[in-house]
């Protein structure tokens, strides 16, 4: 068909199939809601295919099971309802004025309208400025995720990681796996960021862990050769005369994480800069709904966190987003008070800190905004 | 020190170890997880409820010595891959190590290998003694090495040489 393309409405449009986005759809989609899942990936799943090790967590939410075997266990649910549609290799482009949804698919626009529309389009990798940070074999963590682990490619023969948060820690053992020597994993940071559980995980296989240290530069002309690292002070600064070279073919940056939530800036949801989850997030409240009626986010979109707390926040902005429409959630008040009660659980220790206090600086300014 | 480079010192490791008592009357679990991060299906995979339910998601397991008989089923059931069995009474000489191993190519039963310290590095030699990867380890194998005597409480890790 040419020409003008029809908006084809439903009831609920969830973006991005990942945890955040499957929890939303499959609980959505048992209220007996119209919904449509789109990703604009060829799989659904985003993040947790990648992800071969086994979750942390509570053994109710799959800790224990593999990412990317919780990918497939969510998706196969999903396939059941007649009522949910999967659409794949479709990217959500722009949002408009009068709720129109436009998808790219298949070298084609397509228009949706959804009555309530759920976020969880998950984040962005932040980068890092250094000298040569531009030449080939400079890699965010996520791409080389990507290679290792949905196309079976190897990045490098040996690697350098910067930052041990979970995921430099993480991927620094999948590289293992698959044959790379990391050479050394640094962190500009006094201590490590990630589970120390991960750290001495990677440790044990001789991978040294260097805390204090940042990278100055990477060597090479046409590709990554090397890479100079220095020690930095307790300003960040660096310091003179600390400089080690490290002979790499690769750097791999897993330096943090930013919301990805260009569609919501567009749907004017009131945006707010808390560092502790990630920089700008949406307001929200605690039902995922943003201060635009029938908005709805969900795990990364809504601040930076880790897969568990965003598969529950998932399943609160689809048993939300539906009730709102007027379907039925069975056990609607014990199945919401589980899930907040689940999150406020997961994020109650030493570790979910930071968490929570950017939770409390996005509720204050929320009670100051609404 | 662990959480600036992933070593745990003795100090720490001592808060979470079986007494030298209890090491000399057989197989005992050792786990080596010392922060608070919210995961616990190691609780659920103790049949003898030898590690101590959580107060809450967050908590460090704690093991009753006295219950846990060594069985090891906790060992793959653990994201961390912090959990390791040892039993000093394996032999006059040896000791084993039992520990969860997720890289290939996986060494066989009756092989020498390069046996690791926490920081990563070959402290001694030990041979197999036994391999499982039975379905629901989900593919984190189980390897039984033999260690001299002393070294039970420094061999974490190994190297398939062959």
């Amino acid at each position: 068909m040419e020409g003008e393309t029809q908006v084809i409405s439903c009831d609920v449009i969830v973006i991005g199939a990942g945890p955040a986005g499957l929890m939303a759809a499959l609980r959505a989609g048992e209220a007996g809601a119209g919904v449509l899942l789109i990703d604009r990936e060829p799989f659904t799943g985003g993040q947790l295919v990648k992800q071969t090790h086994r979750f942390f967590g509570s053994k109710h939410q799959y800790a224990g099971t593999r990412g990317f075997d919780i990918a497939v266990r969510i998706t196969e649910k999903i396939e059941c309802l007649k009522n949910v549609k999967i659409l794949l290799e479709a990217t959500a482009l722009g949002y408009y004025e009068d709720g129109v949804l436009t998808v790219l698919h298949e070298g084609r626009m397509l228009k949706f309208k959804g009555k309530a529309i759920v976020v969880a389009t998950g984040a962005h990798e932040r980068f890092l400025p250094f000298e040569n940070n531009d030449l080939p074999g400079v890699y965010g963590a996520g791409a080389v995720q990507t290679l290792m682990n949905v196309y079976g490619v190897l990045p490098a023969k040996r690697i350098l990681m910067v930052g041990a948060g979970n995921i430099g820690l993480i991927v620094s053992y999948q590289l293992v796996q698959a044959g790379v020597e990391v050479a050394a994993i640094i962190e500009a940071a006094p201590r490590i960021g990630g589970y120390l559980v991960h750290a001495s995980k990677v440790r044990r296989l001789g991978v040294p862990i260097m805390t204090g240290y940042t990278i100055k530069r990477a060597l090479g002309k046409e590709c990554v050769r090397g890479a100079i690292i220095c020690k930095i002070d307790e300003n960040w600064n660096p310091v003179e005369g600390t400089e080690i070279k490290i002979e790499v073919d690769a750097v791999c940056l897993a330096v943090g994480l930013s919301s990805l939530c260009e569609l919501l800036w567009q749907a004017e949801v009131p945006m707010v800069y808390i560092p502790e989850l990630g920089g700008h997030v949406p307001l929200r409240n605690e039902d995922m709904e943003t201060p635009v009626e029938r908005i709805y986010v969900a795990g990364d979109a809504a601040g930076i966190e880790e897969a568990t707390s965003a598969m529950l926040e998932g399943e609160l902005a689809g048993i939300n987003a539906v009730s709102k429409l007027g379907y039925s959630v069975e056990d609607y008040a014990n199945k919401r008070g589980k899930i907040l009660s689940d999150l406020k659980n997961l994020r109650s220790g030493p570790v979910g800190e930071k968490i929570r206090a950017g939770l409390a600086r996005l509720r204050t300014l929320r009670n100051g905004n609404l | 020190m662990l959480d600036k480079d992933g070593v745990p010192t003795k100090e720490e490791l001592l808060k979470q170890l079986p007494s030298e008592e209890r090491l000399d009357r057989g197989p005992v679990v050792v786990i080596e997880c010392f922060q608070e991060i919210p995961c616990d299906p190691c609780y659920y995979s103790c049949r003898r409820r030898a590690i101590r339910e959580f107060a809450d998601i967050n908590s460090i397991p704690i093991v009753d010595f006295e219950r846990c008989n060594g069985c090891t089923l906790c060992i793959s059931s653990c994201p961390g891959l912090a959990i390791f069995v040892v039993d000093k009474t394996y032999s006059e000489e040896s000791a084993l190590v039992i520990m969860p191993y997720e890289l290939l190519p996986l060494p066989e039963e009756g092989e020498e290998v390069a046996c690791l310290d926490r920081r990563g590095e070959e402290v001694c030699k030990g041979r197999v003694v036994n391999i499982r990867t039975r379905k629901m380890q989900d593919k984190t194998a189980v390897i039984s090495v033999a260690v001299p005597k002393e070294m039970v409480m420094e061999v974490r890790n190994i190297r398939v040489t062959s």
